[in-house]
């Protein structure tokens, strides 16, 4: 593996209301080669937000402290907003959940297609717009043209997810954060919208991290997979060595699964512990 | 035909269904707008109708004066349609109304249409300047107040917005009077014009708009000019204070909404500086709802003339209606309301309609 | 204080904070108490607050408060400046005390914001909720007719209104509530509507409840916390036009000390003995931002969800 691209230590998220202080994520390390991580987790996990740490946008009052917050050598935590802003958009880039929201409704897709070139000094009008369609059509979008013109709520969820990914990847960043990227859309435009980030993330040699609750799509998918619970990572496991998850929390969610070779009369639901807020996954399996 | 140009055909005949689509349903919307207000304003008719057949003074009477005779009154109650049926006189009242005519003023014993043209533009003049006043800071203001929220800048514009609702607007121009035409001499005092600018403009500025800034602008009458600026400032300043206040209430609470959409992340991520988040995508979402607040503003400007006019001496449509008050001039009065009334009722609901054409999601 | 008394403070403490209430009363002392602790951390809802029983008290006591007649003439004290001895703020053109005219003009505010406060919201309640309770043709016509009037310039209807009827006081609350109703429909309407599809409905529908009781005990109940902002967001509305129409001479007449109409009177001597317009109109500034404060206040509380934070 390469030097990793992205270093995180002991990153903590607080948020500090009037009556109390709310801990998001709370004590989570990993690294990231150029490879695809998944991070998985229920809704509160703090998966959204660790992603979102990563691009410094989380916003008072939440609090970001880290031991380390390194990307390709460059300390994220140091750098000033100007020079964060540099970094976001052309090195690290975000695709997001649903682009009924996402795209801003009120602006053309090619103007804001462009917007991601403009900021960081693109060039010519026409070379923008070039590129931009060049970009279209490696989503495979098959009327660029029309796209380009068109406002959001013009497009169709896969179409529109699908020009958030080329708005994302047109700058040609290192490092890709996909935050649920499918879960708006129809199971059938799923796979196809996937199968297009995984080939663009292949052929560039991005690191992806892709943050989901869904643990059989990230399984799939990715290379590694972190499992968090209540902001912490409770397992982190080779996506293909699944099955012998050793956390009892990563294995309540893998049997859960409903699996086409199943015998099983009812699906078991998911039995928390409280202990898996805070002890470590020697003292739950009692060492290994 | 290959495959991708079959597709495309289809593209294009489904995008062509799908725009007729659009502008049926825009049509649609106009049409029920219009139904709307027509039949407010016949609503609005009827009001006006009944306060005037309401009034306690006869209206035969001041026609003919007391001492007329039983067959000199018959036969004005005859001329005037007051035997008909109080439909049939509504349906007269209407086609009158509908062909502007609103009868004779007692003030100033000119059909009252006519008067209403002469006095509007002043008031329209004002009202258009204060606007301007309030967009120009009230926009601003509230996009600093919802980006600064909960900080002193947020308090303070806030506060200073909730002043404009606590305050009288007469008595606010009352105290602009004071200060800085009274007491300061900065600003020129109540009336559009200085005694000695008012014959000339009535002389040499012919009547284009009925503005006084742009008729003598567009004169060259630049003296002319400065002197009704000098007059205009202070009750476009007050009026517009008012607009303010309401336009950066409203601004704040859509750019509160707009800052916590996703897109704006989006922007963030795209990593655009803060001012493009906030003045290029989040305010360009905010305008879209604002054209309907500055609709509304507008209008309730034209409804304080009444009294803002009376403070400025502003011969405006306002000044007419409450002179005509006081004069129980009748007829004026109420082809005033009528007038004030429809333009006030048709910025409510086109309001409404402006909005659904200025969204792109909506066409 | 005795451990006794502690006792007795920390008990009524906790009856009033409890969430487990054992009766309906005492449910809504707990709500309404726990309303108010929102509330009272709002400085500027309190300074609002302050300011409105200001008005209230001021108007109630009056005639303990003035030290003179708010009618009563007097030709060699007239147009004192303010601070001079025995006119705190001054006297105006015939003489009158300026602070005796404002307590007892501070009665005839009190008095046209409350008839209208009483009148409006509740015909506009009534209207509101049965058009959405009924819904169908009944819905439609109401409504319209509530558009008619929102869309009316409300101050220019209550001028013609009151050109009509003859200038006073009374004729310019009924114009005012005339015009000030439909704000309430709409809002009763709407929250008519959330509610009237709701179990309990359906559950007292089912044993028998007419029409007038279901929506008089059971719906206009739930409307009452969204009047009541709204009735105090209006009064600041109310108070300057009432004093618009007093100004303009068609609300209460003279020697009547509506404030207004004391701005009126004091614009021929603004220039000069500027304390006769200005001081009724400060008067008027105060009582409708204490309104404005308030209302804000109770909305953040009662209503979070259309919070101005």
């Amino acid at each position: 593996m390469s030097a990793p691209l992205l270093e995180v230590e002991d990153l903590h998220v607080r948020f500090l209301t009037p009556t109390r202080v709310v801990e998001a994520v709370r004590g989570v390390s990993f690294t990231l080669g150029r490879e695809r991580l998944g991070i998985v987790g229920e809704s509160g996990s703090g998966k959204t937000i660790t992603g979102r740490s990563v691009l410094r946008l989380v916003r008072p009052p939440g609090e970001v402290s880290a031991k380390r917050m390194r990307f390709d050598g460059i300390d994220l935590l140091s750098l000033s907003e100007r020079e964060m802003r540099e970094i976001r958009g052309s090195r690290i880039s975000m695709v997001m959940q649903d682009p009924k929201f996402s795209l801003n409704p009120v602006m053309r897709v090619g103007k804001q297609l462009t917007e991601a070139m403009r900021v960081h000094g693109g060039g010519s009008r026409s070379a923008m717009r070039k590129r931009a369609m060049a970009m279209l059509e490696a989503v495979q979008i098959r009327d660029p043209e029309r796209v380009m013109r068109a406002y959001p709520h013009e497009l169709s969820g896969g179409m529109g997810q699908r020009v958030m990914i080329a708005m994302m990847l047109v700058p040609d960043p290192d490092l890709l954060i996909a935050d649920e990227p499918t879960s708006a859309l129809d199971v059938t435009v799923q796979l196809e919208v996937l199968r297009i980030m995984d080939n663009l993330v292949r052929s560039r040699g991005m690191g992806l991290i892709f943050i989901s609750h869904d643990l059989e799509l990230v399984a799939t998918f990715c290379d590694r997979v972190l499992v968090m619970y209540a902001g912490r990572i409770v397992e982190e496991i080779e996506a293909n060595r699944l099955s012998e998850a050793k956390h009892p929390y990563t294995q309540g969610l893998i049997d859960c699964l409903p699996k086409i070779a199943d015998r099983r009369e009812r699906l078991p639901t998911l039995q928390r512990d409280a202990r898996w807020r805070d002890s470590s996954l020697a003292e739950l399996t009692g060492g290994t | 035909m290959s495959d991708a140009q079959g597709a495309r055909r289809r593209i294009s005949a489904a995008g062509s269904g799908l725009r007729q689509a659009r502008a049926t349903r825009l049509l649609f919307g106009v049409s029920r707008t219009l139904i709307s207000l027509a039949i407010t304003f016949l609503g609005l008719l009827l009001i006006t109708f009944i306060i005037g057949r309401v009034v306690p003074i006869d209206p035969v009477l001041s026609i003919v004066g007391e001492r007329a005779s039983q067959a000199q009154i018959d036969q004005v109650r005859e001329q005037l349609g007051l035997n008909e049926p109080l439909m049939t006189q509504f349906g007269y009242y209407i086609w009158d109304v509908l062909h502007g005519d609103f009868g004779r003023s007692l003030m100033t014993s000119q059909p009252v249409i006519d008067d209403i043209a002469r006095f509007f533009p002043a008031t329209l003049e004002l009202a258009t300047l204060a606007t301007i006043v309030g967009v120009l800071f009230g926009v601003p203001g509230g996009v600093l107040a919802a980006v600064h929220q909960g900080r002193w800048p947020d308090q303070a514009i806030r506060v200073f917005g909730l002043f404009g609702y606590s305050m009288p607007v007469f008595w606010l121009g009352l105290m602009g009077l004071l200060i800085f035409y009274g007491e300061l001499g900065w600003v020129g005092g109540p009336g559009r014009l200085d005694a000695t600018y008012e014959l000339m403009y009535e002389y040499d500025v012919p009547t284009v708009t009925g503005a006084v800034l742009i008729d003598s602008a567009l004169a060259g009458a630049w003296d002319i000019f400065r002197n009704a600026l000098s007059h205009v400032i202070l009750p476009s300043l007050v009026l517009g204070y008012f607009s303010l206040a309401y336009i950066s209430r409203m601004t704040r609470s859509f750019m509160l909404e707009q800052l916590s959409q996703e897109y704006v992340t989006t922007a963030r991520v795209k990593g655009a500086p803060e001012w493009r988040v906030i003045w290029v995508h989040a305010l360009g979402n905010v305008l879209i709802p604002l054209i309907t607040v500055i609709a509304l503003s507008y209008a309730s400007l034209l409804e304080g003339s009444v009294l803002t006019e009376t403070v400025f001496a502003w011969p405006g449509l306002g000044l007419y209606i409450t002179n005509a008050l006081f004069s129980a001039d009748m007829n004026a009065v109420l082809g005033g309301t009528v007038v004030v009334g429809l333009v006030f009722i048709s910025l409510n609901l086109l309001s409404d309609l402006l909005y659904r054409v200025v969204d792109p999601r909506a066409r | 204080m005795t451990s006794q008394d502690q006792q007795a403070a920390v008990g009524s403490r906790a009856w009033l904070t409890s969430d487990q209430p054992v009766s309906r009363f005492h449910a809504r002392c707990v709500q309404a108490y726990l309303a108010w602790r929102r509330l009272s951390q709002n400085w500027l809802a309190m300074v609002g607050l302050g300011i409105v029983l200001a008005l209230i008290l001021m108007a109630i006591f009056a005639p303990l408060l003035a030290p003179y007649s708010p009618f009563e003439q007097s030709l060699e004290t007239r147009l004192l400046p303010p601070f001079s001895p025995g006119h705190w703020l001054g006297t105006d053109e015939f003489g009158r005390d300026l602070w005796t005219r404002i307590l007892y003009g501070a009665r005839i505010t009190l008095m046209i914001v409350a008839l209208v406060a009483v009148t409006a919201p509740l015909f506009g309640l009534i209207i509101g909720t049965a058009a959405g309770y009924f819904g169908g043709a009944v819905d439609v016509v109401l409504m319209r007719l509530t558009d008619i009037f929102l869309a009316f310039p409300r101050l220019i209807l209550a001028l013609a209104l009151v050109a009509a009827l003859g200038p006073g006081i009374e004729n310019a609350i009924l114009a005012i509530a005339l015009t000030a109703w439909p704000p309430y429909a709409r809002v009763a309407r709407a929250e008519t509507i959330t509610v009237r599809n709701s179990d309990y409905i359906s559950a007292i529908k089912l044993q028998g409840a007419r029409p007038p009781r279901i929506i008089l005990g059971h719906i206009m109940p739930m409307c009452m916390s969204s009047v009541i902002i709204r009735v105090t967001l209006d009064m600041a509305g109310i108070i300057l036009t009432a004093a618009g129409l007093g100004f303009l001479g068609l609300g209460a007449q003279p020697p009547m000390p509506e404030w207004g109409l004391m701005i009126s009177s004091g614009r021929k001597f603004l220039f000069d003995q500027w304390w006769v317009a200005t001081v009724p109109g400060l008067a008027i500034f105060i009582v409708s931002l204490g309104f404005n404060l308030l209302g804000d206040g109770l909305r953040d509380v009662l209503d979070p969800r259309s919070a101005s934070k």
